[in-house]
């Protein structure tokens, strides 16, 4: 194990989640790609607290800060798709591009 | 013997994720994402972080039951009756996040890390706590306000009034 493995596993996460970001048409596997995403950050926070500066707790409250974002991101996802459906019965990207520039 | 256990959960890790991707049902897709989430858990127990690599085993475990009804409320594929593409710009997509892979893994490689700056403590959640009851207490405030806001705007957005109204 060293920090270069960690970091790898940490980029090799977020770029499958990256992948799913941007290809799934429905809005809800579109989430758990950035959940992947989310879980490459986890990785690679542990990474820099055990092999860089373990003697100090930022690490670990970096980690503490992205699960949260994790399961507030998928929450207000959830309710997001929910709102859309009730209102057009869209669930998937390409219906919902109203605000497309 | 750790570093085969991490070699052994970083390849399930990332194969979970791929198959997160690739297997023709959402329902399927909910349980790779948490077998994902289960092996990166175990990493961080690898590491020391106990209370961390539990807490997301058991969060992960929870998030994606509940994730699972949502996914069969919205499948796409629902029983396999439906094939069809989940996807758009699959060609995009890969170059675009094979090539930030690239680039952080070259940044990986070539940038010299510096060097380990002490020891872990010997109880690395009790160093958090204090930490986040003390010094860091801004971080948690911030959290506990967040996950307060999150609540108030989901069910304000999931109501039947809904966010555009009735007639909308």
């Amino acid at each position: 194990m060293t920090l270069e493995a960690f970091l790898l596993l940490a980029a090799a996460l977020f770029c499958v989640g990256l992948f799913g970001a941007l290809s799934q048409q429905s809005i809800v596997m579109l989430m758990m790609g950035l959940e992947l995403m989310i879980n490459g950050v986890v990785v690679a926070a542990a990474g820099f607290w055990y092999w860089v500066s373990p003697a100090m707790p930022d690490g670990q409250v970096l980690i503490l800060v992205a699960i949260t974002a994790m399961a507030l991101e998928m929450a207000m996802g959830f309710a997001v798709v929910t709102a859309l459906f009730r209102a057009r019965e869209v669930d998937t990207t390409d219906d919902a591009g109203e605000l497309k520039g | 013997m750790q570093a085969a256990a991490f070699w052994v959960l970083a390849a399930a890790a990332v194969g979970s994720g791929i198959a997160v991707f690739t297997v023709d049902s959402m329902a399927r897709a909910t349980f790779s994402l948490l077998a994902s989430f289960l092996c990166v858990g175990g990493e961080l127990l690898l590491v020391g972080l106990h209370y961390l690599g539990v807490l997301v085993i058991l969060m992960m475990i929870m998030e994606m039951l509940v994730m699972a009804v949502f996914m069969i409320m919205y499948m796409m594929n629902p029983a396999g009756l439906m094939p069809m593409s989940m996807l758009h710009n699959r060609r995009g997509a890969l170059a675009i996040s094979g090539a930030v892979f690239a680039a952080l893994a070259a940044g990986i490689v070539a940038i010299p890390w510096p060097e380990r700056a002490g020891r872990p403590p010997r109880d690395p959640a009790f160093a958090l706590g204090e930490s986040i009851m003390g010094p860091k207490m801004p971080v948690m405030m911030v959290i506990g306000i967040a996950i307060l806001a999150t609540m108030i705007a989901t069910v304000v957005l999931a109501t039947h009034r809904g966010r555009y109204g009735h007639d909308a």
